[in-house]
């Protein structure tokens, strides 16, 4: 690991201000970018400590609910709100990494995490246009089986990781940031950006800036709401196919659906499209399959993935069933 | 800057780069807590600060400043007697190697505070109730994080089953 410098922040305004003199990385629980570090595929000059800053969970005035950006992963999977009003949050929290790295993790870091394609981890023998712009992808022709199927580019097909932001994509997330210029929010699905021609490139994020907190908005669709998790092993493993959902039904109808889909993509992918096809429909077996197939239209695979399709249109029908018991 | 280790305060390295779990083996010899992967992946490393199990090999040693930590080596008592959950990994075999072992039971003591909270897991059936009873499936799920490759898992549940049923730590 190169050296580095390092100053641990007491509150927002010191962190904005030592990262304001320099180059400098923001650490959470160091879960992902200390083993970056540590690999020499992140080299940063200094690192300044957030992940000591005030973080709460607390209610907002309109009945939804603020996370701060410190807050360890473990803790929001634990809280009493987000089990009843956001329960595939919580769900999608838990099916992440193992309780150790839960207990490390931060909600800042979480959204920050990089991904795990492993030829971006193999420094010394990949070629990888994430980790070194313009050196190719090896993944293309290469073993892909992990990789994304939507909003890839030549570039890169790399997924993200994120259990948690598949979560927060289907429920429509803030993402309140802070930085020089002051304040300002994002939702989280402007937040990270498709890799295009700069792969490297992979939020929204200026320099400096740092998350603060996310904010959920309330609504009976997240009250109703699952994450299932479709992997190599049952647990501690990452996704293949991952399905945040959460439904509301009125009078017979699909009244509000949200669905995003992980492990598929370079960000958490928000299925409009299937969303389209349900709302103000009945909610049938026939009705699911036809948002898959119209969501899975614009899958792209590759040689490794494309068993990737099937997967996730099965995923998606999977969770609409239990959400409404219809044809489960 | 200081970090409390099983009771004794020690002076934090110079050198931030230094992770908790270099700390306690190469600076203080405490060799209990085992370097596996080094990157997250095994949990051989897993140590307890403030009550949390965490991996040791991925905390640098800075950011433990002020925490207690507690590691394999503090977990009998003073007089030499074996934590419970020691004792009952003897009796069900829940080792074979011994390598992950002091992971495994740094993980476990931890993971039994977390389960009588009331924390749910990923195989939790109802999220807002929290945990309906000991199950393996529920103790696998959340000792996931600890891998034996010797397979010593049935004997690993076995032993934290016991000490759940038997009110102890």
């Amino acid at each position: 690991m190169r050296p580095f410098d390092y100053r641990r922040a007491a509150d927002q305004t010191e962190a904005l201000s030592i990262a304001g003199a320099g180059p400098a990385r923001y650490l959470g629980g160091g879960t992902n970018l200390v083993d970056l570090m540590r690999q020499n595929i992140e080299a940063p000059a200094a690192l300044v400590d957030v992940s000591r800053l005030p973080g709460t969970i607390a209610d907002t005035p309109n009945g939804g609910l603020m996370i701060g950006a410190a807050v360890r992963n473990n803790v929001v999977a634990a809280h009493p709100a987000v089990r009843t009003r956001y329960p595939m949050l919580s769900r999608a929290i838990l099916a992440g990494a193992s309780a150790q790295i839960r207990n490390m993790a931060t909600v800042g870091g979480n959204i920050l995490q990089r991904t795990r394609c492993a030829y971006f981890y193999d420094a010394a023998g990949s070629c990888c246009n994430k980790r070194e712009p313009g050196a190719g992808c090896d993944a293309i022709d290469g073993f892909n089986r992990y990789h994304a199927i939507f909003g890839a580019s030549e570039h890169c097909i790399a997924t993200h990781p994120s259990d948690m932001c598949v979560a927060l994509a289907a429920l429509g997330a803030t993402v309140h940031l802070a930085g020089a210029a002051g304040e300002r929010s994002v939702p989280l699905l402007d937040f990270h950006r498709l890799p295009g021609d700069h792969p490297e490139i992979e939020t929204v994020l200026r320099p400096g800036e740092l998350i603060t907190a996310i904010e959920l908005a309330s609504s009976p669709a997240a009250a109703n709401s699952r994450y299932r998790k479709v992997r190599d092993r049952s647990s501690y493993a990452f996704a293949l196919v991952s399905v945040a959902a959460g439904v509301e039904v009125a009078a017979g109808k699909i009244a509000d659906v949200r669905i995003a889909l992980g492990g598929v993509a370079p960000k958490p992918w928000r299925a409009t499209t299937a969303e389209g096809v349900l709302r103000g429909q009945a909610p049938t077996k026939a009705r699911f399959l036809a948002a898959a197939d119209a969501e899975l239209a614009a899958a792209k695979s590759f040689e490794g993935n494309a068993f990737k399709i099937e997967l996730a249109k099965r995923t998606i029908v999977a969770v609409l069933g239990e959400l409404t018991g219809a044809d489960a | 800057m200081a970090i409390v280790i099983n009771g004794i305060e020690y002076p934090l390295p110079d050198d931030v780069r230094i992770s908790l779990l270099d700390l306690l083996r190469e600076r203080l010899g405490l060799t209990g807590t085992k370097l596996g992967c080094n990157q997250g992946g095994c949990g051989a490393c897993t140590v307890i600060v403030d009550g949390a199990r965490v991996l040791s090999c991925l905390t640098l040693a800075v950011q433990a400043d002020g925490r207690e930590v507690q590691t394999i080596e503090g977990m009998a008592a003073q007089d030499g007697q074996l934590h419970p959950l020691q004792e009952s990994f003897i009796e069900h075999e829940g080792l074979q190697c011994g390598y992950c072992t002091p992971g495994q039971i740094c993980s476990a003591i931890a993971m039994v505070a977390e389960f009588r909270r009331g924390d749910p897991s990923y195989v939790t059936a109802d999220l807002a109730r929290g945990p309906n009873g000991v199950t393996r499936q529920e103790i696998r799920e959340r000792m996931s994080g600890n891998l034996c490759r010797c397979g010593a898992h049935n004997g690993i549940v076995e032993a934290i089953e016991e000490m759940l049923a038997g009110g102890v730590a």
